[in-house]
């Protein structure tokens, strides 16, 4: 039986496009799966997609597709490759009506599916409670968006249909590599350990050059060569579920063991017990061989029973975040920051600016794990940053810090401030009975 | 010396909680980590970071590939998505822990 080649042409939204347009075309891959969904970048689609009906989907949409879609479609009566995409977020219809006119605009013939049934945010009642304990019903129009992480099906739908292009929305990272293995060779719903190795396969892909180099390197102790060109990994499968990861070659970065076992536990809990709408994935076992240069051999996943809940993903309007930073250098950089950091609370204070949640801290001090080092450093930065209701009350924060200018410790500079929405996302989990995955063509 | 020149780390997040595998270089190494990493230890480094009253630390092993998982309940304080932290997601966490010493 063949080896079917999957390539990961991003690990999230604004990942590089370059790497991908090089494996559609020297990859000569059957799939080409961009995972491009974060945890709550549906909840912000759809608020882009309440100001404009027909938007809500990945803004990188347009140029991926113009980059990648000359490589899909059939060529000559042999079928190229195939493009499966969570781009769709909050909006995979229009999403795909995009497409089409792409396509058409390009001169190519390609079949483009959206899936659709994530959104269950009209079949959700006051009384749901989120894992943080508060109800639907107490966020009132303050709730956004509530999407359940599909599985398999509805890919499995659109493939059965020949589409060229699958559109989604939130679907299970892993399951978009899941759903083309299971349909090119045949994979019960049910066998287990099949599926627990198809997700491994998926799970190793979704963060694209997460597992072929990037977010690696470290100088002198790991080296990665040409990060500025970066390829992006393939898998080699066969029907068993043994694969191979690797790159194309010629391309930057790195597939080692080490940069496999980095990924196989990257946002992993209990590696036992790794939870998808498919399976419950156990890569307790998992074990990586070298098998040439940038091939590694991944072997050991096995899988239990899906479950039987699947996991809503509800996003809400949670208040507004002000931000303030400036600058410190030179002797007696740390004592003027710290200055100016008890002059901008005790002024927030006195200003009567209402804060849910504040931070006050020097960037290259403390500003990540708390203070540690006593070096004086050469420079450093007064980071302050608030929660609150209102979005008068967050302008307040960046202004203040930047009146240190005129009115602080002497020497401060580079001043900038933001406010921005907040859009909070919480869990819940709904009865995989109550969520329906179809296809819209 | 530091476990920095022993291992090296990645940080995931999932919610408010952040795990971080610390991975030997070495085969040889890991149950010297396996050893002296306990639970414990990483959740008393990371003191004063996590919510007050979150689950305690997890350790998973995952001899085969010579990691420790260590999984940090509340560490990032409310989650991704609303956290003040500079950096919200945590990525930072894993190599602040690698600064830990190990005994030979």
């Amino acid at each position: 039986m063949k080896t079917l080649r999957i390539g990961s042409g991003a690990g999230y939204s604004g990942d590089r496009i370059e790497p991908a347009v090089e494996l559609a075309e020297q990859g000569d891959l059957d799939y080409l799966v961009f995972e491009c969904l974060a945890e709550r970048t549906i909840a912000l689609a759809q608020q882009a997609r309440i100001n404009d009906p027909a938007g809500g989907y990945d803004p990188l949409l347009a140029e991926r597709m113009r980059r990648v879609l000359p490589f899909v479609g059939h060529h000559r009566g042999k079928r190229r490759l195939r493009v499966i995409t969570n781009m769709g977020a909050a909006n995979p219809v229009s999403a795909a009506a995009e497409v089409r006119r792409i396509a058409s605009e390009l001169g190519l013939n390609c079949k483009v599916v959206a899936v659709v049934g994530d959104d269950v945010l009209a079949q959700l009642g006051p009384e749901h409670v989120l894992d943080n304990g508060q109800t639907l019903g107490s966020l009132g129009t303050r709730l956004v968006s509530a999407n359940a992480y599909l599985g398999v099906d509805g890919i499995l739908d659109a493939l059965r249909e020949d589409a060229d292009v699958v559109i989604t929305g939130r679907v299970a990272d892993p399951s978009l590599f899941l759903a083309p293995q299971m349909f090119e060779f045949g994979w019960a719903a049910s066998d287990w350990t099949l599926l627990g190795r198809g997700t491994l396969v998926g799970h190793l892909l979704e963060c694209a050059g997460q597992v072929s180099g990037g977010y690696f390197a470290e100088p002198g102790l790991k080296h990665v060569d040409d990060l500025a060109r970066l390829g992006f990994p393939l898998a080699e499968i066969d029907a068993d579920g043994a694969a191979v990861i690797t790159k194309v070659a010629g391309s930057g970065g790195l597939v080692s063991p080490a940069t496999c076992t980095e990924q196989l536990i990257y946002e992993v809990h209990d590696p036992a017990a790794y939870l998808t709408p498919d399976v419950t994935a156990d890569f307790s076992r998992v074990a990586f061989t070298q098998e040439g240069a940038d091939r590694v051999r991944a072997k050991g996943a096995a899988g239990r029973a899906r479950p039987e809940q699947l996991k809503v993903s509800v996003g809400y309007l949670d208040g507004w975040i002000g931000e303030g930073q400036m600058s410190y250098g030179g002797p007696g950089a740390v004592a003027r920051a710290q200055l100016a950091r008890d002059i901008v609370l005790k002024r927030l204070a006195l200003t009567g600016v209402k804060l849910q949640e504040v931070r006050a801290e020097l960037i290259g001090m403390d500003a990540l794990h708390g203070p540690r080092s006593s070096v004086e450093p050469w420079e450093v930065r007064l980071r302050v940053a608030a929660r609150c209701d209102e979005r008068s009350d967050a302008v307040r924060i960046g202004n203040e810090v930047e009146t240190l200018y005129t009115n602080g410790p002497a020497g401060g500079g580079g001043a900038s401030k933001s406010v921005r929405q907040v859009v909070a996302v919480a869990s819940l989990m709904l009865p995989r009975d109550q969520v329906n995955a179809r296809i819209q063509a | 010396m530091k476990l920095h020149e022993l291992a090296h780390a990645r940080t995931g997040d999932k919610g408010d909680t952040s795990n971080i595998s610390i991975i030997a270089y070495r085969a040889e190494d890991y149950p010297l980590l396996a050893e002296q990493l306990t639970a414990e230890r990483v959740a008393q480094f990371f003191e004063g970071l996590r919510e007050p009253g979150a689950a305690p630390v997890r350790r998973y092993e995952l001899p085969n590939v010579q990691a420790l998982n260590f999984v940090l309940p509340g560490i990032l304080r409310g989650g991704v998505t609303r956290s003040l932290a500079l950096d919200a997601h945590g990525k930072c966490l894993g190599s602040a822990l690698l600064e830990l010493t190990i005994f030979e």
